[in-house]
C-alpha cells in the first residue's frame, strides 16, 4: 500500500570498534533513522493530505464520504498506466490521468451521486460503497488483477547528504510539490475568484445561494471533479515507483479518511494538518514499532479523536449529533 | 391598475402535502411602488414569496415578472431574470466574510449589466457593515445580519426585491433606518419592492398599496390608505 522507500541501514557496528566510536556511531545512526523517519513521514502525510483534501471537499459541499474516492484514484491511475505502456511519456499519462479524474468525478455526481443527494444519509454511503467495490471489479476486468510496476519520473535513490543516505528521493520531492502546488491552486481558486466564491456558497447554504443566482448544481458538480482530480493525483503519486493492483488504494482510503476526520472534515486546512499528522505518526510507528502496526495506529488515532474531539482540530461547525 | 405590473401573481396555488398553503393567491406589485403582503401567523405570506423565488413548487397558478413568465421557472433562473429576496432570518451565509456574502450579490447584478448599487454605495448605506467587511457573518447581530442580506440584494440591482419579515426582532431605530432606505430606493430608483410583514402597522405606514392573506386566500387588496383605515379589517386580520 505504501510506496517503498529507501530507508539505508547503518553499517551493524562490530565488536572490534573501539567503544567511544562505538556510541558516537550509535548516537549518529539513531539520528538518521529518526531524520528517514521524519522523512518518510512528510512525503506519505503530503499523500494523505491530498486523498483527505479530496475527501473534505466533497463532504463540504454534499455532506457525502466518497468511499469511492480511492478506487477513483486508482482507476485513473490505471488509464495512466496503460497509456505509458503503450509507449507515451509519464508526463502524458499524468496529465491524461488528472483529466480523466476530472471528468471521472463530473460524471459520478451527475449520474449517480445526484440522484442520492438529499436523501437518506445511508443512501449515500452505500452508492460510494458500490461505487468502490464496483470499480475495483472494472479494473480487474479491464486491466487485470495481477500486480504491476508503475514508473517514476525522477529516481527513487536517497540523497546523500554529507556522506549519508536520506530516505528522501527526487520522487519524494517531485510528489510532495505536486501537492503544495494543487493546494495552493485550490486555495488561490476557492480565496479569489468568483467561481471560487459561489462553491463555497452553495457547499454552505444552497438555498440562499440559490436566491443569488448561483447554479448550485453546477458548483456541486465541480466541486466533485475537482476532488477527484485531486484523488487522481493521490493515485498517481502513491503508484510512483511501486506496484499497482486494483485494491493498491485500499489503505489510503483508510489514513485519509481518519486524516480528514483528525482534521475536522469541514476544513481544507485541517485536511492538510491532518494528512502530516497521519504522514508523521504512521511512519514512526512503522520505523520504532513495526509495519505491522501501522493499520492498528490508523484506528487507535481514529478512535481517539472520535472520543476526545469529535469535531477534529479546525472544525467550525457544532459536532454533528448520530 | 392599467399598466403592467412590476410582479403579478395569478391565482397560485401551492401545498405542502396535504396541507394547501396557497389557495388561488392573485396580486400585483406596482412598478415602483413598495407593497405589501399582511396576514397572521401561517397566512402563508412566507410561502407566497417562497413560490414566487422558486423555491416553494406551485401546482396551478402564474408568476409573471413584466411580461416574462417565470411559473416553474428554477430559483436560479428567476433571481437572474431580476427577482431578489431577503429570506426571514437565515439568509447569511455564516460562514463567510461580511464582503463575501456581499460580493455573491455583486456577482449577480454583475452579471444582469445593470448596477445601480455598487460595494461602496452599500457601505455608504450600512457603515456598520464596512467596520466589519473582514469578519466572519457569524460575527454579526441581528440587525446587522438583515442589513448584510439587504445590502447584498440592493447588488443584486433586482427589479423586484421581495423582503420577508425585515423588521423581525430588530430595535425600532434599525427598522425605521431600514424602512427610510427602501423607501429612498423606490422613489428614486424606481425599484418595486413586495414587503411581508406581521407588524401590519409599520407596513402600512410605508406601503403603497397591500394585500391581505388568510389561511391562503387573498381576504382583501387595497391602497395601503384604505386598509389601515377599515376597522373591520384592521380587527379581524391585522390585530391593531
Amino acid at each position: 500500500m505504501v510506496a517503498p522507500t529507501a530507508v539505508p541501514r547503518g553499517a551493524a557496528t562490530t565488536m572490534s570498534e573501539p567503544l567511544i566510536e562505538g556510541i558516537a556511531g550509535r548516537n549518529r545512526r539513531t539520528m538518521q533513522q529518526f531524520l528517514n523517519v521524519a522523512l518518510n513521514g512528510l512525503s506519505q502525510g503530503a499523500i494523505y493530505a491530498a486523498f483527505a483534501l479530496a475527501l473534505v471537499l466533497i463532504w463540504r459541499s454534499t455532506r457525502i464520504i466518497n468511499f469511492a474516492q480511492g478506487s477513483m484514484g486508482m482507476f485513473t491511475t490505471y488509464i495512466a498506466l496503460a497509456l505509458i505502456e503503450s509507449g507515451r511519456s509519464y508526463w502524458v499519462g499524468f496529465a491524461v490521468a488528472l483529466l480523466a479524474g476530472l471528468l471521472l468525478g463530473a460524471l459520478v455526481e451527475r449520474l449517480v451521486i445526484r440522484r442520492v443527494e438529499g436523501g437518506p444519509e445511508l443512501n449515500a454511503v452505500i452508492v460510494t460503497l458500490g461505487l468502490f467495490v464496483a470499480l475495483q471489479a472494472l479494473a480487474a476486468i479491464l486491466f487485470g488483477a495481477t500486480y504491476r510496476s508503475f514508473p517514476a519520473p525522477f529516481g527513487l535513490h536517497g540523497f546523500d547528504v554529507g556522506g549519508v543516505n536520506i530516505a528522501l528521493t527526487p520522487f519524494n520531492l517531485f510528489a510532495i510539490g505536486a501537492v503544495v502546488v494543487v493546494m495552493l491552486a485550490l486555495v488561490a481558486l476557492f480565496r479569489f475568484t468568483d467561481v471560487g466564491l459561489r462553491m463555497r456558497a452553495s457547499a454552505f447554504n444552497q438555498e440562499v445561494s440559490r436566491l443569488l443566482g448561483v447554479p448550485v448544481g453546477r458548483m456541486l458538480t465541480l466541486g466533485w471533479a475537482l476532488a477527484a482530480m485531486v484523488g487522481s493525483l493521490s493515485g498517481l503519486l502513491i503508484a510512483g515507483g511501486s506496484l499497482v493492483f486494483p485494491a493498491y488504494m485500499d489503505a489510503v482510503i483508510v489514513y485519509g479518511f481518519v486524516a480528514a476526520v483528525l482534521g475536522g472534515l469541514d476544513s481544507p486546512v485541517g485536511a492538510v494538518v491532518g494528512g502530516l499528522v497521519m504522514g508523521m505518526t504512521l511512519s514512526v510507528v512503522s520505523g520504532y514499532l513495526g509495519s505491522e502496526l501501522v493499520a492498528l495506529a490508523a484506528l487507535a488515532i481514529l478512535v481517539t479523536v472520535l472520543l476526545v474531539r469529535p469535531r477534529g482540530l479546525f472544525s467550525r461547525t457544532a459536532v454533528r449529533q448520530v | 391598475m392599467t399598466e403592467t405590473a412590476a410582479l403579478e401573481v395569478r391565482d397560485l396555488t401551492a401545498s405542502y402535502g396535504p396541507v394547501t398553503a396557497l389557495d388561488g393567491v392573485t396580486i400585483r406589485a406596482e412598478r415602483g411602488r413598495i407593497t405589501a403582503v399582511l396576514g397572521a401567523n401561517g397566512a402563508g405570506k412566507t410561502t407566497l414569496l417562497r413560490s414566487v423565488s422558486g423555491l416553494v413548487p406551485t401546482s396551478s397558478g402564474q408568476v409573471l415578472l413584466g411580461d416574462r413568465e417565470l411559473t416553474r421557472a428554477s430559483a436560479e433562473t428567476i433571481a437572474r431574470a431580476g427577482i431578489a429576496q431577503v429570506p426571514e432570518g437565515r439568509g447569511v451565509i455564516t460562514e463567510l466574510t461580511v464582503e463575501e456574502n456581499l460580493r455573491l450579490g455583486d456577482l449577480l447584478g454583475t452579471a444582469r449589466r445593470r448596477q445601480r448599487h455598487r460595494l461602496e454605495q452599500v457601505y455608504a448605506l450600512f457603515p456598520v457593515l464596512a467596520e466589519r467587511r473582514r469578519r466572519d457573518a457569524h460575527s454579526l447581530s441581528g440587525g446587522e445580519r438583515q442589513m448584510l442580506v439587504i445590502g447584498r440584494a440592493l447588488l443584486c440591482a433586482p427589479e423586484v426585491l421581495l423582503l420577508d419579515e425585515p423588521s423581525l426582532g430588530l430595535a425600532p431605530q434599525i427598522v425605521a433606518q431600514i424602512f427610510g432606505v427602501l423607501r429612498e430606493l423606490v422613489d428614486h430608483d424606481g425599484m418595486t419592492v413586495l414587503l411581508v410583514e406581521q407588524n401590519a402597522r409599520s407596513a402600512l405606514s410605508i406601503a403603497d398599496a397591500g394585500f391581505v392573506l388568510n389561511l391562503g386566500r387573498v381576504v382583501a387588496g387595497d391602497s395601503a390608505a384604505v386598509l389601515a383605515a377599515d376597522d373591520d379589517l384592521r380587527h379581524a386580520y391585522l390585530g391593531f
